[in-house]
Order: C-alpha cells, then sequence, then structure tokens
C-alpha cells in the first residue's frame, strides 16, 4: 500500500482518486494564482507567471511556430540598422547600438542636473545660499525617481486609461517593464532604458523651476510643490505631447486633437518649468532687499561650468530624443550644436555693441538660450534653421532678462522665466515655421498636410494648452502649499542664508 | 615706539616690503581690507542687474617702529607705494604705549 498524505492511494477508487487530485491541483493552482497575483505589483518579470499558472496545462506553448526564414532574418537587422520593425525575427530584444546611446543619453541628461543645473544655478546665488541650490536639485533627483518608479512612467507612457491626457496604470511600480523594448515608442531599445531617458527629463524640468525662486523658499515646500505639480502638469503634459495616444503627438497621434510637435521637449521641459517659475515668483514674492542690495554672483567660475556641462548634457536630452542612434539623432546632434553656439556668440555680441563688454554671464546665458530654443526643433529643421534659431535665442531671451524684467520689477532670481519659458515658447513657435519633412521622415505619417501650411498655428495651439495648464495648476498648487507648509523661510533665516538655517551646512569654510 | 597704519594698493606690498626690509624694519602684520577715499568704484552688470562696487581692495599694513626712524619708514612707504593715480593710499602714525616679544617677555624698544 502506498500512502501520500495519508490517503491510501491503492484502496482509493478510481474516480475519487481523480476527484482528488483535479481538486488538489485546482486547490493549488488557485493559491498559486492569488500569491503571484498579489507579488505582481511588485514583479520584475520577463513573462507573466499569474497568467501561466491560472492557465494551468493550456495549449502547448505557442512560441513554437515556424522558426523565422532567412530573409525575414535579415530583414530584422536590416531594421536594426534603419531603426525600423524587425517583423519576425529579433523581436522582444534591444538593439546594442540603439540602446548603447540611449543608455548613454540618459545619463547625459542626469548629468545636466547633477551637476550641470546645480553648478550653473548655484555659482548665480549669493554665497550663503549655494547649498540650497544643490539640495533643492538633488531632493527632487530623489524625490521625482520615486514618483516616476511608482506612477510616473505609466501616467506618460501607459496607454490603458485610452485618454489623451493620462496614460494608464499598466506599468505602475515598472511593472512589465524590462529589458525587451516597448514598440510604441522603440523597436530598439530597451523599455527600462526608455523608461530611464524618460526620468531624466522628468527629474530636470521640476529642478529648472527653482531658479526663479531661489534664496527665499523653504526646502519643504518646494518639494512639497514638486509632489503636485508632477502629478498636476508634468504627466499630463508629457502624455499629450509624447505618449503614443496624446492629444497633442501630432506626429504619431493620427487622432491627436493638436498636431502639434516637439522633439525634446519645448513645451513639456521648457515652457511648463518657466511659466510656472514665473507665477511662483509672483505669489512668492522678492527677495528681501531686491532692488536695493547687492545680490550678484557669488562665482561666475562655477557658473560657467555648470553651462558647459548642461551643453555636454544636452545632446543626450536633444539627440537622445531620437530614441535611436540613427539619421535623426545625427541631425538632431548637429542642429543643437550649431545653435547654441550661434546664440552664445550673438548674446555676447549684443554685449559687446550696447555694454561695452561681452561678460561670461552673457556668453552662459546666450547658449542656455540657444539650447532651449533648439530642443522643440533639432529633429525637425536643418541647419540653416539651427542658425536662425541661435539667432532668435540670443536676441529674445535677452530682451526679457534685461529689458523686460526690469520694466515689470519681478525677482525671477536666475531668469527661469526669461530663458525657459520664453525660449520654450519662441522655439515651439519657430518649430511650426521652419520644420521640414526632408529632415524627418516620420513628418509624413501624419503630418503632411500639415507641415508647411498650418503647423505653426497647431503649435500656437500647444503653446496655449501648455501655458494655461501650467500657469493654473501653479497657482492653484502654490496656495495649497502655502496653507499646509509655507512658502517662505522667516525674514531672520533668509538673511542669515538657507544653507546654515535650513541645511545645517556651509557651502566654503574659511 | 610708533605704530605706522599704511592703506596702499595691493600689488605694491612686495615692493614697500623690500623698502622696509632695507632701513632695517623687518616685521609686519599685513590685512586685506576694503575702502575708497577719492578713487571711483566699479560697475557690475548681472543681465538685468546692475551694481556700483564703491569699495575697492586694498592692503594694510601695520608696523611698530623706534620713534627715531619714524621720518625714515615715512618716506620708504611712500616712495615704494606711490604710483601717483589717486588712490594710492594714506599713512598713520600712532604713539605706542607698551610693546612685549611674547617668547622672551622682553618689554619697550626691546620687544620691537
Amino acid at each position: 500500500m502506498n500512502f501520500v498524505h495519508g490517503i491510501d492511494f491503492a484502496n482509493c477508487p478510481l474516480h475519487i482518486m481523480n476527484h482528488l487530485f483535479l481538486k488538489s491541483s485546482r486547490a493549488l493552482a488557485l493559491g498559486l494564482a492569488l500569491c503571484v497575483s498579489s507579488l505582481g505589483l511588485f514583479a520584475q518579470t520577463e513573462a507573466p507567471p499569474a497568467s501561466a499558472a491560472a492557465a494551468a496545462p493550456a495549449a502547448a506553448p505557442a512560441a513554437a511556430a515556424a522558426a523565422p526564414t532567412t530573409d525575414q532574418r535579415i530583414a530584422a537587422l536590416e531594421a536594426y540598422v534603419n531603426n525600423g520593425d524587425p517583423g519576425k525575427s529579433l523581436t522582444g530584444v534591444a538593439g546594442p547600438g540603439h540602446n548603447a546611446w540611449m543608455m548613454t543619453s540618459a545619463a547625459l541628461v542626469l548629468f545636466m542636473t547633477l551637476p550641470g543645473l546645480a553648478l550653473f544655478y548655484g555659482g548665480l546665488v549669493r554665497r550663503k545660499n549655494v547649498l540650497s541650490v544643490l539640495a533643492q536639485c538633488l531632493g527632487i533627483a530623489g524625490l521625482v525617481t520615486i514618483l516616476w518608479w511608482a506612477f510616473g512612467y505609466s501616467l506618460v507612457f501607459g496607454k490603458n486609461f485610452n485618454s489623451g491626457l493620462f496614460g494608464g496604470s499598466e506599468y505602475f511600480f515598472l511593472k512589465g517593464v524590462d529589458s525587451a523594448p516597448n514598440t510604441d515608442y522603440a523597436y530598439w531599445v530597451s523599455q527600462n532604458v526608455f523608461s530611464m531617458y524618460q526620468m531624466m527629463f522628468a527629474i530636470i524640468t521640476p529642478a529648472l523651476i527653482v531658479g526663479a525662486i531661489a534664496e527665499r523658499m523653504k526646502f519643504t515646500a518646494i518639494m512639497a510643490f514638486v509632489t503636485i505639480w508632477m502629478f498636476v502638469v508634468y504627466f499630463p503634459l508629457a502624455h499629450m505631447v509624447w505618449g503614443v495616444n496624446g492629444l497633442m503627438n501630432g506626429v504619431w497621434n493620427a487622432n491627436a486633437t493638436i498636431k502639434a510637435i516637439d522633439f525634446a521637449g519645448g513645451t513639456v521641459v521648457h515652457m511648463s518649468s518657466g511659466w510656472s517659475a514665473l507665477i511662483l515668483c509672483l505669489l512668492v514674492g522678492p527677495r528681501l532687499g531686491f532692488g536695493k542690495e547687492k545680490m550678484a554672483p557669488h562665482s561666475m567660475v562655477l557658473c560657467m561650468v555648470g553651462t558647459g556641462m548642461l551643453w555636454v548634457g544636452w545632446y543626450g536630452f536633444n539627440a537622445g530624443s531620437a530614441v535611436a542612434a540613427d539619421g535623426i539623432a545625427a541631425n538632431a546632434f548637429t542642429t543643437t550644436t550649431i545653435a547654441t553656439a550661434v546664440a552664445a556668440f550673438v548674446w555676447g555680441l549684443i554685449e559687446l555693441i550696447f555694454r561695452k563688454h561681452a561678460s561670461i554671464l552673457g556668453f552662459c546665458s546666450g547658449a542656455v538660450a540657444g539650447l532651449v530654443v533648439i530642443t522643440p526643433a533639432c529633429g525637425f529643421v536643418n541647419t540653416n534653421g539651427a542658425v536662425i534659431i541661435g539667432i532668435l535665442a540670443a536676441v529674445v531671451p535677452y530682451i526679457f532678462v534685461t529689458k523686460v524684467k526690469a520694466m515689470f520689477g519681478y525677482d525671477d532670481a536666475l531668469d527661469t522665466f526669461g530663458v525657459h519659458a520664453v525660449g520654450g515658447t519662441l522655439g515651439a513657435l519657430v518649430t511650426g515655421i521652419l520644420a521640414v519633412t526632408s529632415v524627418n521622415g516620420n513628418l509624413n505619417t501624419n503630418l503632411k498636410d500639415v507641415v508647411g501650411h498650418t503647423l505653426w498655428l497647431e503649435q500656437l495651439k500647444a503653446i496655449g494648452l501648455t501655458l494655461v495648464l501650467a500657469v493654473v495648476a501653479t497657482v492653484i498648487i502654490a496656495y495649497i502649499v502655502k496653507a499646509v507648509v509655507g512658502l517662505r523661510p522667516t525674514a531672520e533665516v533668509e538673511r542669515q542664508g538657507l544653507d546654515i538655517n535650513e541645511h545645517g551646512e556651509e557651502g566654503y569654510v574659511d | 615706539m610708533k605704530l605706522i597704519i599704511a592703506i596702499i594698493k595691493p600689488f605694491k606690498l612686495e615692493e614697500v616690503k623690500t623698502a622696509l626690509s632695507e632701513i632695517g624694519v623687518e616685521g609686519m602684520t599685513v590685512t586685506e581690507v576694503k575702502g575708497f577715499g577719492r578713487q571711483k568704484g566699479h560697475t557690475e552688470i548681472y543681465r538685468g542687474s546692475e551694481y556700483t562696487v564703491d569699495f575697492l581692495p586694498k592692503v594694510k599694513i601695520e608696523v611698530v617702529v623706534p620713534t627715531e626712524i619714524t621720518a625714515k619708514v615715512i618716506d620708504a612707504i611712500t616712495k615704494s607705494a606711490k604710483t601717483g593715480k589717486i588712490g594710492d593710499g594714506k599713512i598713520f602714525v600712532l604713539s605706542v604705549e607698551e610693546a612685549v616679544r611674547i617668547r622672551t617677555e622682553e618689554r619697550g624698544a626691546a620687544a620691537i
């Protein structure tokens, strides 16, 4: 007699044995399914185990279909080089060159924030507040990473909400996001790499805002503001412009309500942060002593070092937005270089002519302005367009940061509005005028009749929507944060400096 | 004993030190200071913000010397620190009540 689990199988009638066996195996399957699906929230899976267990002895693996033919395999390799659909072979696997470029680009964009922006802004504030800027950049990097992992990536690049405004929940906690490409966005880049790359954009966008309210906003208030702002402004805006079913994704969404284009984030990154920055700086109010006391940059050396890092990192930001190491990326790389260099030179030239000195801050501001304005355009315009953009990028922001700011007297401490809002808006508009299909054939997919005709109008609509969203949301969020946490430190803390009071450290100990 | 305070242009420090050494004055105290007299400051412009900087960097030299050589010291400093342009600086002479060399506890003239 064989005893198994106390059941006498040898003497059990067969039908009872079958009944027991089926019951226990079904129970086992059910238990397994329950366990696994509850873990599903945190699962970093290659295959979905829940469905495998629940389906029990389903049909034989469907993947035992016919192996790809030699022609199909060659086509797949050619598709790798051309950044196209691999078809029957090489599916679910990233292409090394494209993936390597995107990993590099992600690192470059992070480099833009840490330490590029940190030093650029850090050098421009007074000595007693240098660490506050660094802390804000570091804090935002950590905070946004957590938000992105939990909800952000899914809300921007998911699609199960079937909405042009918000993506979906399918990728919450990066579930299912592994090294296989998400073909909604790229054939040859790992989805986890794509997610990390996009996360760097999500990090730097709120970090730009801190420039406008530098030296006079509480660290906790900034963290609270950014948390809400990401959900109300950034995630929906990024989905609208870059989500596969986003209502402003003119290039890839045939049903887009607004057929606008934005290669690397003129609206998503610069307009959103820039206009929000303006509203926030008006609501927070000017620094104590603004207009009377000297508030010169404490280190133009750090500022310039930061600028160089921003420029180099921006290649990841702009050329990486091709999400491939292809000809479009090459074009973006080129136009970015030309527009930035032209803008830096022209800004210096304007200062030389009108102010007798070409200043370091002038060159740096020109370079950053050039980078901002070329951002939405880089993958859509040619080098002639880049030169035009470079000149405009120096002239228009220059007028805003010198004349307009002086006229209205707002304390946009580090000129986030003057450079990013103005530059982003200008860039979005100019993209609509200078974009050509010869540079980017993807414009022919859904925008053949729009490019060169009514694209500028679509861009205007996108600009309008972005502006309204950023402004209205910032007003509401600012008042909420003010009520719960308070926006400004006490006058004494502000006078002594934020570093020693909010962070317990000094930037330079002599 | 006299305390001689000289405010001079920073780049003249080496010359003044050499001139004092040549007349036998080997020790001194030097501080970096800011100040202005008739020399005008300058304007700094950062994007849209203009700042007038009135205070100019200067160097203050303090030496305590025997009363007998006061005139020689003033002469040495004046000749070596002068450029002929506005902002060359000033020299002040004060009386000293007591001087002590800490290592040996000597007092008075022996201390300087």
